[in-house]
């Protein structure tokens, strides 16, 4: 075909049918839906959340991943763009680790040696282990299914982002349930369970956000 | 890019020179045969045909085609290679011999291409862009609606564009 005859195809072809930002916005707010409908629907939040809810841990706990969902989905609404500038959207991701470090010693000089460990395991990660990368599959897909859409410069990194975002909006939703407070719990169970979903979404992307 | 037709020509009417030039380039740079340059730009054309819904509009469009190209010309240049299609020629005896093989890849090209559609979305394609009809015309003649038209030839490009993906 002559390269004018494919511009002829091309204009008759002009409207544009896709956009990127609403699209993920949609399939954000459809993908949360569906899985905080999965978490009601099955294990519930936890029945104390009314009293427990005033505890600084929780709070924390809440806000931590909440604020890690957000700075992770910044870059994946940026992540598909070509020759967008990701520097500062990078850099955020930082904040949180840093925050859960920081609440990690805090919590150490708080509770006694004695109970670290029982801080740490808690009571509930297998739990924990099993609903953050079950609650991520729906905003995984919602974001897999806009980002191959897109054209992101490295695929695997992308979908890694992506499963990082959907790893921590997944534990913010279970959150609301989880009865193990102590930043050291969360600081190993639900980063080993984030992260588990990460990679998983580095390898699917390599694979399917290719364009 | 706002579904402004004769807009979206003019621009793609501009690009196209940039794009053979960088691809030339490229494909000195890279040791590949000057007749596979047209078939570059068309890729490259593809691509930002199907990815233009990234393009955020409140900023210059430069940074974002750059990128795409650049993307899309390495891509293309990297897979070629490793299929094994790109001998190191003498470069001035490709160049003098392009004008002469241009038309017998163009017509190959367009054989492959038509080959992979389907029956309706290549008589759509090769009205539109063989005998120049518009759309209206194209939907008059072959019996269809024009939003069926429109929906048939999206479909057919964004095959098209996936085609080279995995090619």
């Amino acid at each position: 075909m002559k390269t004018d005859d494919l511009i002829k195809l091309l204009t008759q072809d002009a409207a544009v049918s896709f956009r990127l930002a609403p699209s993920m916005a949609a399939a954000l707010v459809g993908s949360v839906c569906v899985s905080a409908a999965v978490l009601l629907l099955t294990i519930g939040i936890r029945p104390d959340f009314a009293d427990a809810i005033y505890a600084g841990r929780v709070v924390f706990k809440l806000g931590i991943t909440l604020l890690a969902a957000v700075i992770a989905a910044n870059l994946v609404f940026r992540i598909g763009r070509p020759g967008a500038d990701l520097g500062l959207p990078k850099l955020l991701l930082f904040v949180p680790p840093v925050l859960v470090v920081a609440a990690v010693v805090a919590e150490l000089f708080a509770i006694p040696a004695s109970s670290w460990k029982a801080s740490m395991m808690g009571r509930n990660s297998a739990v924990c282990l099993i609903f953050i990368p079950l609650l991520s599959l729906a905003p995984l897909l919602g974001s897999f299914i806009v980002l191959r859409r897109t054209a992101p410069q490295h695929p695997g990194l992308a979908g890694a982002v992506a499963g990082l975002m959907s790893g921590c909006i997944a534990a913010s939703l279970y959150a609301w349930r989880c009865p193990d407070d102590s930043p050291l719990f969360l600081a190993v169970w639900y980063t080993v369970s984030i992260l588990g979903v990460s990679a998983a979404g580095y390898l699917i992307g390599g694979r399917v956000l290719k364009w | 890019m706002n579904g402004d037709t004769e807009a979206y020509h003019q621009f793609l009417v501009a690009v196209t020179p940039h794009l053979r030039a960088m691809a030339k380039r490229r494909c000195r740079q890279f040791g590949a045969e000057a007749v596979e340059v047209e078939d570059i730009v068309q890729e490259v054309l593809l691509a930002v045909h199907t990815k233009r819904g990234t393009w955020d509009r409140t900023r210059p469009i430069g940074p974002w085609l750059s990128a795409i190209v650049r993307n899309k010309l390495i891509d293309s240049l990297r897979r070629r290679n490793r299929h094994g299609g790109l001998p190191i020629d003498d470069f001035t005896e490709t160049l003098a011999a392009e004008e002469r093989q241009e038309t017998v890849t163009d017509r190959l090209d367009t054989e492959r291409v038509l080959a992979l559609l389907k029956p309706q979305q290549r008589d759509i394609v090769r009205s539109i862009a063989i005998d120049g009809s518009g759309v209206r015309d194209t939907a008059e003649r072959l019996g269809m609606t024009e939003g069926a038209v429109r929906v048939a030839l999206h479909r057919a490009l964004r095959f098209l564009s996936a085609r080279y993906g995995s090619k």
